[in-house]
């Protein structure tokens, strides 16, 4: 068993996990006094911890940008885990949910939320997402598994992108024929500046639940990292653990398209840097992913306010612009086996 | 003896069977074409359509028939066109049959570049019409320039994998390029440019039949005389060398086309992606794959398909309409997924 966590890291791991907490931390509160009206650190800690609703600098803390950035925390996380389980179960180093239809998938529900259920609050709008993952990840795998040869990670890939494009026609044609394509558009260019605290109310016991799901899982995980074989070999059962982890990967990617939108790359990139951090032991990978998909997706949003300041860039472009070079990068380094 | 004869009786069977499915293929896109004419917001009859184009129609039936839906109908004729022979050129050239100038990036490079000029000269859509083709000409050819280098490696060359991967992510990457840009629009552009990113045919004007014209007659015949040296690279790097083809050159000529006709008809209809997917595989299905049938047959089929799928979506729900590469995505999709699932690893 020592020699499954070989590669593994706990020092550099532990320092991840604290300084990741710090660096968060810090970037909390640099997005949080940063922004259309400058409000100094002072203030905000007073808005904070000493709330005091007549002051208009502390309702921007509290109404708009604490509940913005503590979205964008979790939103992070969110991807990054799901990116994480789905490299770790299916040991394809190019799976994250934008790529293989979940972030669509979500997306198209929203759609049809939006069209047909026009008031619908979001704690059901939540479980129409996840509907929406399950969807999207199911009509990927399907036609993945349907081939021969089984799912290499270019069929993925490939699947990806064509149920991607099929899901967004469709949400196309929705928003065209009811003409709600203004209310979709944010979602499609993905941003955190729509939270609420009531977004954040409802999505959070999700999110804790499947990330403590990943946590409990983390261990198979590794073993499953290495080849079904093997850790059938060990007297795992493969099919619980990857019925379990699919259930914690739409919950995961579901919560986060449903606050956001489709921001893909993050469940791509994270889990690899993590990896090259803490080594191959995923109850580490786990929780060091978790923190810097979050310090991502904050520094993404701090950064798109900055960019054009009166207007927002959208995260989902700006992740784009480091996770297309990388994607590029890793399609080229595993050239031969994928 | 016998067997040359054999072999001529089998060729002139096959010939008199291609003849037979060119025939028919044509007179399905001339009967879609009536269906067509006749569909809209102000419906005309068949019979009325027929005495309209034969000049004995009133003032308003004249001016819906020949300036809105005729060239509306001639550009969906042209773009299916263009889009099949571009697929099916890349198909070739390339060797993977899953490449199509949608997956590999070259419609959202065409694309990116006519959103750069719309972004920085707002507002002049009045003048430009013959610079567009030309405009995302450039920005095809740059994106395939882009993703030939990223995917080259040197002493393996291009392999069919990489390049796909390669294309999925520089199609992502500009398409993250076109957010930003879009957002920086004002409302009426920016309507304009949801509608054609689309893959609307929103041309639906005599000034962009004009546009493109010239460059579906110069390209697809030429594409047809390339036939010979299609099916020479189909058959792989080695032994179209030992054929005697300048395989580096041949094959830039070819891409060249294959991108030329994806820009320009990006510039007319936005985004219509899966077109030179599915139309080349059909062809393959129905005439084998010898290029001097298929490219003819794959470019029938295109038209019939996106002129069918324009009908489609401007009948559905009327008064307003779906663009037509959003019914095209919704029948090409399902049929690309059913190509993964059945292609060898």
């Amino acid at each position: 068993m020592k020699k499954v966590y070989k590669g593994s890291r706990p020092i550099m791991a532990t320092f991840v996990l604290i300084g990741g907490m710090i660096g968060l931390l810090f970037a909390i509160g640099l997005s949080v006094s940063f922004g259309a009206a400058d409000i100094d650190f002072a203030t905000v800690w007073s808005a904070v911890f000493q709330y005091s609703p007549e002051l208009t600098s502390h309702q921007i803390i509290q109404e708009i940008r604490l509940p913005r950035v503590l979205g964008a925390a979790l939103v992070g996380a969110c991807f990054a885990v799901s990116g994480t389980i789905m490299q770790g179960m299916t040991r394809n180093p190019l799976a994250d949910s934008g790529l293989l239809g979940l972030n669509a998938g979500a997306a198209f529900m929203l759609a049809v939320c939006f069209a047909f259920f026009p008031n619908l609050p979001y704690m059901y709008i939540i479980h129409f997402a996840f509907l929406g993952a399950a969807l999207g990840a199911g009509l990927v795998y399907g036609v993945g598994s349907l081939a021969k040869g089984g799912l290499t990670p270019m069929r993925l890939v490939l699947a990806g992108a064509a149920v991607s494009a099929l899901l967004t026609a469709l949400s196309e044609g929705i928003a065209i024929y009811y003409r709600i394509g203004q209310d979709l558009a944010f979602w499609y260019a993905g941003g955190v500046s729509g939270t609420k605290w009531e977004h954040l109310q409802i999505m959070t016991p999700w999110i804790v639940a499947a990330i403590i799901g990943a946590i409990m899982l983390s261990k198979s995980i590794t073993l499953l990292s290495l080849g079904d074989e093997v850790a059938i070999g060990l007297g795992q059962r493969t099919g619980t653990i990857k019925f379990f982890g699919a259930i914690v990967v739409l919950v995961l990617a579901g919560a986060a398209v449903s606050v956001v939108g489709a921001v893909g790359f993050v469940g791509l990139i994270v889990p690899h840097l993590t990896r090259f951090l803490v080594g191959n032991d995923y109850r580490w990978i786990v929780p060091c992913s978790a923190i810097l998909g979050s310090l991502l997706v904050v520094l993404a949003d701090f950064a798109a306010r900055m960019v054009n300041p009166p207007y927002e860039t959208p995260i989902g472009a700006l992740i784009a612009l480091i996770g297309v070079p990388f994607f590029l990068y890793l399609a080229r380094k595993g050239g031969k086996e994928i | 003896m016998i067997e040359k004869k054999y072999v001529s009786a089998y060729q002139q069977k096959r010939h008199r069977k291609n003849t037979l499915l060119i025939s028919t293929l044509i007179l399905l896109i001339l009967a879609m074409m009536i269906i067509s004419m006749n569909t809209g917001f102000i419906r005309l009859t068949p019979w009325e359509t027929i005495r309209t184009l034969f000049g004995m129609g009133t003032e308003k039936q004249n001016l819906i028939l020949f300036e809105f839906r005729l060239p509306r109908i001639v550009i969906a004729v042209l773009v299916g066109m263009a889009l099949a022979v571009s697929g099916g050129i890349l198909q070739g050239v390339s060797r993977n049959a899953l490449a199509d100038p949608g997956i590999l990036g070259i419609n959202a490079g065409a694309g990116l570049a006519v959103m750069l000029f719309i972004s920085f000269f707002p507002s002049t859509k009045a003048t430009p019409v013959f610079f567009l083709p030309l405009l995302a000409f450039i920005g095809a050819g740059l994106t395939a320039a882009l993703i030939y280098i990223l995917s080259y490696k040197r002493g393996e060359g291009i392999s069919p994998i990489r390049l796909l991967l390669t294309g999925v992510a520089v199609a992502a990457g500009i398409s993250a390029a076109m957010i930003v840009l879009t957002l920086r629009l004002s409302p009426e552009d920016y309507q304009f440019v949801a509608v054609w990113l689309a893959g609307s045919i929103w041309g639906s004007n005599w000034k962009f039949v004009i546009a493109l014209l010239p460059w579906v007659l110069l390209l697809l015949p030429f594409a047809y005389v390339k036939a010979r040296v299609l099916n020479t690279l189909h058959l792989g790097e080695i032994p179209a060398t030992g054929l005697g083809l300048a395989i580096q050159r041949e094959r830039l000529i070819l891409l060249a086309v294959a991108v030329g006709l994806a820009g320009a008809s990006v510039s007319v209809s936005g985004g219509i992606g899966f077109v030179g997917l599915i139309a080349p595989h059909l062809a393959r299905q129905l005439v084998g794959a010898k290029h001097q049938y298929l490219i003819p047959t794959a470019a029938l089929i295109g038209a019939l398909l996106i002129i069918t799928a324009d009908t489609i979506g401007r009948w559905i729900i009327e008064p307003s309409e779906i663009p037509a590469g959003i019914v095209v995505a919704v029948i090409g999709a399902p049929y690309f997924l059913y190509l993964l699932a059945k292609s060898k690893a």
